[in-house]
């Protein structure tokens, strides 16, 4: 049953997943409870909002796209999903 | 009563029952009722499966008591909304491509179905078949008291009335139409949400005086709402962090979640849908909940949490436009309880009628026990949603977490675990219902255990005990085939 070949990339790209998700913690938690553990008082701010939510929640989402869009684009594959459809093609 | 608001609302409303319709003749065409009415035949492309899955998952959750929430907590509630942006990637990365070849090749049309093709047991299927039921059914009528709720807000109607009208347009639409026309009404409720939010937040953003004197006010008024630790300094950063499991991985464990991620056309439609779907629900969250912490200096003392949005709204934009803004979470309302609503039904008629009552049914008598279930059901949450209670959220999070635990590692192992076995898929469901109804009464009495969500220490035990059962079980398993 694993001896498909469509499921060792299948395999891979849910690990790809798992690394999208840790990189996305790190930068949201990093930047949110790195910057944020501060006194209010002494908060910069960019663009009107504190550095540690404008970092970790806003610049954290267009980091997180970006990722999203690059895997996509270079390393997910192109599979068949219907049995049948797999016998055809090579 | 408001005309200006009402006209968009109403206007979405008879758009919405339009694609009702429409998808009811493509129903009639299709070649298989079940495939067509609980799966949409597996044509879903890729915009269509984003959007569908971002508004399934963005409920009532997210766009009442979400902001609600906000508008008391502050930032750190924003932070905290944020860890949703995992879902709009994760699930259709993790389940992926193998879980729509195996799907397609069990011929599965539920969660429960691949279960069933997975490890081929009675016991796993009639588990996962109440724990659907009895779930989802909290689920349904929190968002249903939800979609009263705002439509009490708007129009001023009583609340049963209000909750009236919201239960015969669901049903109706639900009823006639199935998956497809869950999943394209879905699609057009995602525009609605993602444009909407964004014109509410610029609203407020406007009223406020701009984000800088907002972040002033709030600063003025506590300090702490502008830190990732809430009001009053008890938001901590582990307890935040622990809903990562709730709703951001957790979610692959969601029935309604992963019903959508076995319905896509090709490889193509899913990863377009992994782009869309990130932004989108990247987009949407931010902005809810940004609108909710910036609702607060522009209309303060608000009691209702979950009545932040539609007063906000109403405040801050000219009346059309408000009701085109309020259509969002009414979208967002409704296209949760359609899919929900479709999901129980979809277990009833499928999972247990089928299964094991009347495996031999013919199309038009399956139609006849599919209408038919999911309208009774939708009548039994309204009797049920007469009633409510005062925090949406909870109770909502009370249901998915719930089915979180149950599912997750039954799905995620079966697919990825070539020794994860019935008797671990069984023990793990059990641990993972018990163990969470355990600890949700535990937490309501002492505060959180270890200090992280409800869900949190489930979804471990459930995974250790699917890890051990499995293995203790192989070779009765090997012995047995």
């Amino acid at each position: 049953m694993n001896k498909d070949w469509r499921f060792r990339i299948s395999h891979r790209e849910a690990l790809m997943g798992v690394v999208l998700a840790l990189i996305n913690f790190l930068w949201w938690y990093g930047f949110a409870y790195g910057l944020g553990q501060k006194a209010p008082e002494d908060y910069t701010y960019i663009f009107g909002f504190p550095a540690w939510f404008f970092w970790s929640c806003i610049i954290g989402f267009l980091v997180m796209v970006s990722l999203v869009i690059l895997t996509v684009k270079f390393l997910l594959t192109d599979l068949p999903l219907d049995d049948r459809e797999e016998e055809h093609s090579e | 009563m408001n005309w200006d608001v009402l006209v968009p609302l109403l206007l979405f409303l008879v758009t919405i029952f339009l694609i009702g319709i429409w998808s009811n003749k493509k129903l009639k065409q299709s070649k298989s009722f079940l495939s067509d009415y609980f799966v949409g035949s597996r044509e879903l492309g890729g915009l269509v499966l984003a959007m569908t899955m971002v508004a399934t998952y963005g409920s009532a959750s997210s766009f009442l008591g979400g902001p609600g929430a906000a508008y008391d907590i502050g930032l750190g509630w924003v932070l905290l909304a944020m860890t949703q942006v995992a879902t709009g990637y994760f699930v259709l990365l993790i389940l992926g491509k193998k879980f729509a070849i195996m799907t397609r090749r069990y011929n599965a049309v539920t969660l429960t179905d691949f279960l069933k093709g997975r490890y081929e047991s009675k016991t796993v299927v009639i588990l996962a078949a109440i724990s659907i039921i009895l779930f989802l059914f909290s689920a349904m009528a929190a968002q249903w008291i939800g979609g009263a709720y705002l439509i009490q807000s708007i129009t001023g109607l009583s609340y049963i009335g209000a909750l009236f009208i919201f239960a015969v347009a669901v049903l109706i639409y639900v009823v006639i139409g199935g998956f497809r026309a869950v999943s394209i009404t879905d699609t057009l409720q995602g525009v609605v949400m993602f444009f909407g939010t964004l014109l509410l937040l610029i609203g407020v953003i406007v009223a406020g005086g701009g984000i800088e004197q907002i972040m002033n006010d709030l600063t003025t008024e506590n300090p702490n709402l502008v830190t990732p630790y809430g009001p009053d300094g008890n938001l901590s950063a582990l307890y935040v962090s622990s809903f990562w499991i709730l709703v951001g991985v957790g979610v692959i464990g969601l029935p309604q979640v992963a019903v959508r991620a076995m319905s896509y056309k090709d490889s193509r439609s899913m990863h377009r849908a992994l782009i869309i779907g990130t932004i989108v629900v990247g987009f949407i969250m931010l902005n809810m909940h940004l609108i909710g912490v910036f609702a607060r200096p522009v209309l303060p003392g608000i009691d209702v949490p979950d009545q932040v949005i539609p007063l906000i709204a109403l405040e801050v934009l000219p009346g059309w436009l408000a009701g085109i803004v309020l259509a969002a979470p009414l979208a967002a309302i409704m296209s949760t309880v359609d899919s929900l609503l479709l999901l129980v039904s979809s277990s009833v008629v499928k999972d247990v009628y089928i299964n094991y009552i009347k495996p031999t049914a013919t199309r038009r008598h399956v139609e006849k026990v599919s209408f038919s279930v999911t309208a009774v059901i939708g009548i039994i949450v309204f009797l049920l949603a007469i009633q409510p209670p005062d925090f949406i959220i909870f109770l909502n999070l009370f249901a998915f977490g719930g089915l979180e635990a149950a599912f997750i590692w039954p799905v995620v192992l079966g697919l990825y675990w070539q020794d994860g076995n019935k008797y671990g898929a069984i023990a793990s469901m059990v641990t993972g219902i018990v163990s969470y109804i355990g600890i949700h009464f535990y937490n309501e009495a002492f505060g959180n255990l270890l200090g992280v969500h409800t869900v949190t220490l489930p979804v471990f035990f459930s995974l250790i005990v699917f890890v051990v059962m499995s293995l203790l079980f192989k070779r009765k398993v090997e012995l047995g085939t």
